[in-house]
């Protein structure tokens, strides 16, 4: 029988190792905030945070940055006042800014097996400067390597026993495509259903890029 | 002086202005700022279509307070709504309909816009700390028209937005086709700026004298 829940939070975030690439979901919304105060419970090192923003002074990211565990932090936007920004200042902490759409498509492009892409997307831009660029159709591109995660912290309303998923209103953003990226996506739901619960139609996330749920109730 | 005969619009005022052109049937993104109040100033009978880059189509009015569904949030994050017949994405494929040239319109704010296109509206400086990329690069290569709402002149000293050269790092090159100020509206022409409306009481000549690029009569 598949069943990929698992009991408490230390057995969902056991064997993530120092150095690892960390794929967090949310956009506010649909960010698994057990899973990343899990992680700080949990100790790794050294890491490699991807997300859409680089968190403010408080929240999940805020607290991740703030207790070190990461070393690099990869996501589309930091804002003035917040820890990621004092921590880049300082020197403490390396930024990779992405444009949020190139963000996205090279998280879909690591779990579809997309080894790169060209978009027009920055190619004009500092973002641009020294890399590999051509003209496709008359426009500017610039190309893009996927990113692959270790793991991705993921967030759901809903998961059977097979991993299966759905996501609530747009707390659904980079939940699917990080699950798809990472060698080790983690869940947390807050509802467990049977399995055939979800209609197969309305399946956000299919199961089979899901390695580990774990029960979070509201 | 006439100089002193006529009154900037304000933020909400140049939002207004803006909704007045953006007729029944476009798929519209509203960018952070002056243009996320845009739809506010649409009527709900004229059936405009807002997308939001977390993955939402079809944002409805603001909820009452009672209302608000953490779930469900814009691209600045804030509660919204979704009208009937709305939809959820993920964020790869959010992007998809960014920058595969899905949007009829993208309203952004801006830092400067120049008379060629240019728009810079993610940093004062590519040494700056604070980068707010986001998904203004992905917008502004993609959407079918891109608009820019924005003061003017800058608070402090008073310096002209309208540029021949944007003095900051660019989002994007040669892309801007219409400037939405609290003085003016101008097409960005291959000869330029053209005024295509002012406000009451300004002049031409006014106008001029607080704009960086040439401008030319509409």
């Amino acid at each position: 029988m598949i069943d990929k829940f698992v009991p408490n939070i230390q057995e969902a975030m056991a064997g993530i190792q120092d150095g690892a690439t960390i794929l967090l979901a949310g956009f506010k919304a649909g960010t698994p905030e057990r899973l990343v105060k899990g992680l700080i419970e949990q100790g790794a090192r050294n890491l490699t945070l991807v997300c859409n923003a680089g968190g403010g002074d408080d929240g999940p990211i805020a607290e991740l940055l703030a207790t070190e565990h990461v070393a690099k932090i990869v996501c589309s936007f930091v804002r003035p006042a917040s820890v990621a920004a004092r921590l880049y200042a300082q020197g403490k902490l390396e930024l990779e800014i992405v444009p949020q759409g190139t963000l996205a498509e090279r998280i879909r492009a690591a779990g579809a097996g997309v080894r790169g892409f060209y978009t027009p997307t920055a190619a004009d831009t500092v973002l641009a400067d020294g890399r590999e660029t051509r003209v496709i159709d008359g426009k500017l591109c610039l190309l893009e390597y996927p990113i692959h995660g270790d793991v991705a912290l993921i967030d759901a309303w809903q998961a059977d026993r097979w991993g299966n998923l759905t996501h609530r209103e747009s707390a659904r953003n980079f939940n699917p495509i990080m699950a798809m990226a990472a060698k080790l996506a983690i869940v947390q739901t807050n509802h467990v259903v049977n399995l055939g619960d979800i209609p197969p139609e309305h399946v956000h996330t299919a199961g089979v890029f899901v390695q580990r749920v774990l029960h979070v109730p509201l | 002086m006439a100089d002193t005969e006529f009154k900037p619009l304000d933020r909400l005022g140049i939002a207004r202005r803006i909704a007045q052109d953006i007729p029944e049937g476009w798929f519209v993104n509203l960018g952070i700022g002056i243009p996320t109040t845009v739809s506010d100033f649409v009527p709900a009978e004229r059936e405009v279509i807002f997308h939001a880059e977390n993955g939402v189509i079809g944002i409805g009015p603001a909820p009452a307070e009672a209302d608000i569904n953490p779930w469900l949030v814009n691209a600045g994050v804030q509660p919204i709504t979704l009208r009937t017949g709305g939809a959820y994405v993920h964020h790869a494929d959010s992007f998809a309909i960014a920058r595969g040239g899905h949007l009829d319109l993208c309203v952004l704010g801006a830092f400067e816009v120049a008379e060629n296109g240019d728009i810079a509206n993610w940093a004062r400086s590519p040494s700056e700390p604070v980068k707010q990329v986001g998904g203004a690069m992905d917008l502004a290569v993609g959407a079918k028209r891109l608009w820019v709402a924005m003061e003017h002149n800058t608070k402090g000293s008073g310096e002209s937005r309208i540029r021949r050269t944007c003095s900051y790092p660019l989002t994007a090159k040669g892309v801007v086709l219409r400037v939405y100020t609290d003085l003016a509206v101008l097409d960005v022409t291959p000869d330029g700026f053209a005024v295509r409306d002012m406000i009451p009481g300004l002049t031409f000549e006014a106008l001029q004298a607080r704009t960086d690029a040439p401008l030319r009569r509409g």
